[in-house]
């Protein structure tokens, strides 16, 4: 596939990058198989041209997106960031994408507007039948929707996405558990509600609404204070807000995020 | 070489267990080969850990349909294989849990404690591990000397136990596909609950036959044949 013209941003880390059969081989996109290599193997059989994404909901102009649109929407930056997977692996990816807050400036957010759902492609003839409540849905609060971390990604390492990453679009949010970051997404939908979300309906007491990367709050069945990153033997401590604390602490001041996880 | 299945010699039979030994070898030879080319993806310590403890899961019901083979077809001396499969269900765990201990926790005693204490799939899996050791430790005939056929028989029930154990551990660790532990789930389902339906005809049997004659009432009755 071809090069994506990026820019670099100052938002990335300069930690070193996870091998890129690490980052394209080894996925969770439960639609695709429960394997990590199950998506790598299937996705390939998603059509990703022609492809709109609806932006609908309390916006003063709902439109639809051609994805060749989107991706002139704004200049298309490098971000690197660290990925923490609820599992207790993490990675660092050089994503290719523009802020979120970039296309819903477009559609005029109403002041009634609270949520952010985003509703990603389900093929029923393609993908999995059962294990979760298709299609898989997600949510940010407006005001994390709109965080200059918060990126909708088109590319990873300097090229479009490949299938098996959630393309043409999927979300990119730095700071919680990966999987809150909507895997080809279709519509985006803001809302004055808190939207259901996939993996909150299927066990609310194991994965919240948040899924902040907080090595205190731990998972029932594992503990989340350390994480091996991928390529690496020895586990690492994982940290607040997976190290973007500087940045998004603020977006949770007073509240208790035991109970908020 | 006596080629009859129902009554193979000695050399068929030492032949055969050689086969089945490779064969039990064969997946930890597969990690370790895979492991030196790393070619075990892109979280080897994960792959490794789940194949051993899916093949310890996997020999243990091989290990208990050993009975209900035999029974159903007739070759008794399948149970001569019965000991070298438990053992390898046990070395399996071993390797599982040494895996666990060092590549995953690399000797952190207290996140082990906690994990142990605090995390029920891993209780679970421990007891599992904890109760195969007594079993492993009188896996000879020295041992069943030592604690008399039925006290060593008793002893190695827990085996039912521990299979339910090491079912509920894989169960309880799936985040949503539960596809393998429910397969698994269903086949020691099927292998116990042939042992509890054996043992209804068996009561049933003994209910209709006249009671023993008095001078035999305090004897011991050898349901099981002699090896």
């Amino acid at each position: 596939s071809t090069r994506l013209q990026t820019v670099p941003s100052a938002l990335s880390t300069t930690e070193p990058l996870s091998e890129r059969d690490a980052v394209t081989g080894y996925n969770n996109f439960y639609e695709f198989g429960t394997d990590k290599a199950d998506p790598a193997r299937n996705a390939h059989k998603m059509e990703v041209r022609p492809w709109t994404v609806r932006v609908e909901g309390l916006v003063g102009k709902p439109r639809r997106f051609d994805i060749d649109e989107l991706l002139r929407l704004a200049p298309l930056e490098e971000r690197i960031y660290r990925l923490r997977c609820v599992e207790g692996w993490s990675m660092v990816v050089p994503w290719v994408g523009f802020p979120l807050a970039a296309l819903l400036k477009e559609v005029e957010p109403l002041g009634s507007a609270k949520y952010v759902e985003f509703v990603t492609h389900y093929d029923p003839k393609i993908m999995i039948r059962d294990v979760l409540d298709w299609p898989y849905t997600e949510g940010l609060r407006l005001d994390e929707a709109l965080h200059p971390l918060t990126l909708l990604a088109v590319g990873v390492y300097g090229e479009a996405l490949p299938k098996q990453n959630g393309a043409p679009l999927r979300l990119v949010v730095p700071w919680k558990y990966g999987f809150k970051s909507a895997k080809s997404i279709v519509t985006i939908r803001l809302t004055e509600k808190e939207p259901a979300t996939a993996w909150n309906k299927f066990a609310p007491q194991e994965y919240g609404f948040y899924s902040n990367v907080n090595p205190e709050v731990r998972h029932p069945r594992w503990s989340q204070a350390t994480e091996r990153r991928i390529g690496e033997l020895r586990k690492r401590p994982t940290q607040m807000f997976n190290g973007y604390a500087e940045q998004v602490a603020s977006l949770y001041q007073g509240m208790d995020l035991k109970k908020f996880y | 070489m006596n080629l009859s299945l129902r009554s193979p010699s000695a050399g068929t039979i030492v032949a055969f267990k050689a086969i089945v030994f490779a064969l039990c070898l064969l997946p930890a030879v597969n990690l370790a080969l895979g492991w030196q080319a790393n070619a075990l993806g892109a979280n080897p310590i994960e792959t490794i850990t789940r194949a051993s403890g899916e093949w310890t899961l996997r020999l243990l019901l091989i290990t208990l349909a050993v009975t209900p083979l035999r029974r159903f077809s007739g070759l008794h001396w399948l149970l001569r294989l019965r000991r070298m499969l438990g053992l390898f269900a046990f070395a399996y765990a071993l390797g599982h849990f040494a895996i666990y201990l060092w590549l995953d926790q690399f000797f952190d005693w207290n996140a082990i404690a906690l994990d142990i204490l605090d995390r029920p799939f891993i209780t679970v899996g421990f007891a599992a591990f904890v109760l195969l050791i007594p079993l492993a430790a009188t896996s000879n005939s020295f041992a069943i000397r030592r604690l008399g056929g039925r006290r060593w028989q008793s002893l190695h029930r827990s085996v039912y136990a521990i299979a339910i154990f090491a079912v509920v551990h894989f169960w309880w660790l799936v985040k949503a596909d539960i596809g393998r532990p429910l397969l698994y789930a269903s086949i020691l389902a099927v292998l116990l609950g042939l042992r509890g339906w054996w043992r209804e005809l068996e009561r049933r049997r003994q209910l209709s036959v006249p009671p023993p004659a008095k001078h035999l009432e305090k004897k011991v009755i050898r349901l099981v044949p002699r090896q």
